[in-house]
């Protein structure tokens, strides 16, 4: 489905992304997985073309991207990230069916497509449809983002942290509607994060990235088995540590 | 303060023409340049620096040095059109800034959102950057809107009527009712306009169609009117009328007011005045044939275009300028009007008879004690170099100041000495005495009717008429008239009037 062969990208004499092969299968939700530095939104925006490549090639489907029109492109592919980037000028309604009028669907089919995502993200079509994106939450916002990405029904996802600058609770929601609506939809995607317990719950399998290169890949338990590294090691066990910290605090605070 | 009124439609369609149309124009060349400028990076600092050159260059002189472009391309170089590319060349900055730097401003996460959901880059603009600059855009376009009004009234001196028309005239003659309707008239312009552009702007950003409907309505229909009545006064239709000149000073508003009367009167013909204008304005709109008839003074023609620095008697300076004007510009003296309107050294009575000063010669001594005010040329022409040099002069302070106000600097002790103009009725009215150029550092300053080849040609009959003028004015009736107006608060037009009244008696 999606098949990055050699990608790299220089700028000036850093190598942002170094030599970098790996393959998505349809329907596969792959994690890039690093800190940052590591490359990861580097290489995600690489596969639509937001930044084109040093050296090395993409292929979606066996097409190579770098033949095809950008725009074109990436109206076949849904985009989301962190700063959501809701168009303040517009509604949600017409945040949303942006792609979809950019490929001339009819308003009809627009609007019928817009109610559909914006259920399928849990927001109220009603009571959503006509406001501008500042009268929205931070986590609402981040809903329509989604299913902007989702509107022109793309078969491929790019995310690049979209629950990164919510609060805890919401992020968990968040993170769930995403599943859930992965599993209903079955799009192959591409998720950057840098939260392991992210990166855990979301993907069929984990790229660890470190320096531009790629350390590690495989399912999380492939992982969790045998990490390639200390690194990959210590990446693994934050969760575990963070918990346990937790824990201690807690338990300081019982005894005091 | 009726009539001034009466005045106001015709002066405020001409306004409206020149506003309106610079700024159309400046629009149309800082927007596309503007986003030209956040595509192709090389290009927004050069086309910054030279729009910001441009505002630097003082908005009277900008105008001016339209009028000397213009006649070397041989295109009209006074009224409409110098005014016209001069506001539109200052209106230009504000609105390329602000298209720049609204674009330039817009977050860069929506420029990436916009590439992400996959538009052109062509869409990016016209969909995203444009839309979300639009505040910044229109913000720039109402300080052009209200800088183009307020500087529309500088282009007066250029020939283009404007509500200028009444602040240059009315600052002359003292006619502060006429100054002041130009004032409020061209405020309440300005704010009207600057309004209808902010309607337009919160219309679309508050997506309310009823006010953008009004709003863009009436910018059409202004521009509706104003494209038409310049059409209509393009195309005119009828006799040509003749263009009779004025430059900015009372006489001049009297006299070509008198040759306005005389003209209809004797000839029947229409005519047209063009008020204010500079003083090399004049001239080079009289060769050029853009102006048929003014009157100039042969010292002025004698030490500003000829470049004499000698100096003979009247007659022969006369002939000499006449000779000069055919040969050299295609001009003719239709008549000698028979005063003298010269440049001359005036002090309060009071102050020459406590220093005993009588003759030019007389000031030298006191000359590092003593401050003098002069018109808006007089220091930087031949006839003060001549002055300073034949009579060692060298004075503690120079001052430029308007015309109308050197009488009254000189009276309230403001200045000792000022470049006052011998027919100026004020030199008695306000205690002043004229000291005598006893070395005869000054030329004579014969006022002559002057006229173009082209209307000796066309009209002849006009030309004729003007000659029965030859002799018919002498200095202490030039100095009434013009003591009538800048005192007796008389209409340039009415003083004429009687003049021409008692000739015919």
């Amino acid at each position: 489905m999606i098949e990055l062969r050699g990608l790299s990208k220089r700028y000036g004499n850093r190598l942002a992304v170094a030599e970098l092969s790996l393959e998505v299968a349809k329907g596969e939700l792959l994690v890039l997985l690093g800190g940052s530095g590591s490359g990861k939104t580097t290489t995600l925006k690489m596969i639509n073309r937001l930044i084109e490549p040093t050296s090395g090639s993409v292929r979606l489907d066996g097409d190579d991207v770098a033949a095809l029109t950008p725009s074109d492109l990436r109206r076949r592919i849904g985009y989301a990230f962190q700063q959501v980037g809701l168009f303040p000028h517009l509604s949600v309604s017409e945040n949303i069916g942006v792609t979809p009028s950019l490929l001339g669907w009819s308003p009809d089919q627009i609007r019928e497509r817009v109610d559909t995502l914006l259920r399928l993200v849990e927001l109220d079509p009603d009571e959503m449809r006509d406001r501008r994106p500042d009268e929205l939450s931070g986590g609402q916002q981040q809903r329509a983002g989604v299913a902007r990405a989702l509107a022109a029904r793309p078969r491929v996802m790019l995310l690049d942290e979209p629950f990164g600058a919510l609060d805890p609770l919401t992020r968990q929601r968040l993170q769930d509607s995403f599943i859930r609506i992965r599993r209903e939809l079955g799009v192959t995607a591409v998720f950057v994060t840098h939260d392991m317990t992210e990166a855990l719950l979301l993907g069929d399998r984990i790229a660890v990235l470190s320096e531009g290169r790629m350390v590690q890949i495989g399912a999380p338990a492939e992982l969790m088995r045998a990490p390639a590294n200390d690194y990959v090691r210590q990446l693994l066990d934050t969760p575990r540590r963070e918990a346990a910290l937790v824990d201690s605090l807690l338990s300081t605070e019982d005894t005091a | 303060m009726n009539e001034q009124l009466a005045l106001l439609p015709a002066y405020l369609t001409a306004h409206l023409q020149l506003t309106l149309l610079a700024l159309a124009a400046s629009a149309a060349v800082s927007l596309p340049l503007g986003i030209a400028a956040t595509r192709v990076r090389w290009l927004e600092q050069p086309a910054l620096a030279i729009a910001a050159v441009i505002q630097t260059i003082p908005s009277l002189a900008l105008l001016a040095v339209m009028v000397p472009i213009l006649a070397t391309l041989q295109l009209q170089s006074i009224g409409f059109l110098p005014a016209f590319i001069g506001l539109s060349l200052y209106g230009i900055l504000p609105i390329l800034r602000n298209t720049v730097t609204g674009i330039a401003g817009v977050d860069p996460a929506l420029k990436e959102a916009a590439r992400g959901v996959g538009m052109t880059p062509a869409q990016q603009l016209r969909q995203i950057e444009l839309p979300l600059a639009m505040p910044t855009i229109v913000a720039g376009l109402r300080t052009a809107t209200v800088w183009t009004v307020g500087m529309a009234t500088l282009s007066t001196p250029v020939g283009a009527t404007s509500l200028g028309n009444y602040i240059f005239t009315g600052l002359q003659t003292r006619n502060f009712a006429a100054v002041l309707v130009g004032c409020v008239a061209s405020a309440v312009l300005a704010l009207l306009l600057d309004a209808l552009v902010r309607s337009l702007e919160v219309g679309v950003r508050d997506r309310r169609p009823r006010l953008v409907k009004v709003a863009a309505a009436v910018t059409a229909a202004l521009y509706l009117y104003t494209v038409g009545s310049l059409a209509g006064s393009l195309v005119g239709g009828g006799d040509r009328p003749i263009s009779i000149g004025a430059k900015g000073f009372t006489e001049q508003y009297v006299l070509a007011e008198l040759l306005t009367q005389w003209i209809e009167q004797e000839t029947g013909q229409p005519t047209a005045q063009r008020q204010s204008l500079g003083s090399i304005v004049a001239f080079n709109a009289l060769a050029a044939g853009d102006v048929d008839v003014y009157v100039d003074y042969s010292g002025t023609v004698w030490a500003n275009v000829m470049g004499q620095t000698g100096i003979g008697s009247r007659a022969e300076v006369r002939s000499a300028v006449a000779q000069y004007l055919d040969e050299t510009h295609g001009i003719q003296i239709a008549a000698t009007l028979g005063f003298e309107n010269a440049y001359s050294v005036a002090m309060r009575n009071e102050d020459a008879d406590r220093l005993g000063i009588a003759r030019i010669s007389d000031l030298p001594p006191l000359g590092l004690t003593l401050s003098m005010g002069g018109d808006l040329e007089f220091f930087s022409r031949p006839e003060w170099t001549a002055i300073e040099e034949v009579y060692g002069l060298r004075l503690a302070e120079e001052r430029t100041m308007d015309a109308g106000l050197m009488y009254q600097a000189a009276a309230e002790g403001a200045v000792d000495l000022i470049s006052a103009y011998t027919t100026d009725g004020r030199i008695t009215a306000y205690g002043l005495r004229v000291l005598d150029d006893d070395r005869g550092a000054i030329p004579p300053y014969d006022a002559l009717v002057m006229v173009s080849d082209r209307l000796v040609e066309e009209r002849p009959d006009v030309v004729e008429a003007l000659g029965r003028l030859d002799g018919r004015i002498d200095v202490e009736a030039m100095r009434q008239m013009n003591l009538a107006v800048d005192e007796g608060g008389e209409n340039p037009a009415t003083v004429a009037t009687e003049f021409l009244r008692s000739l015919a008696r």
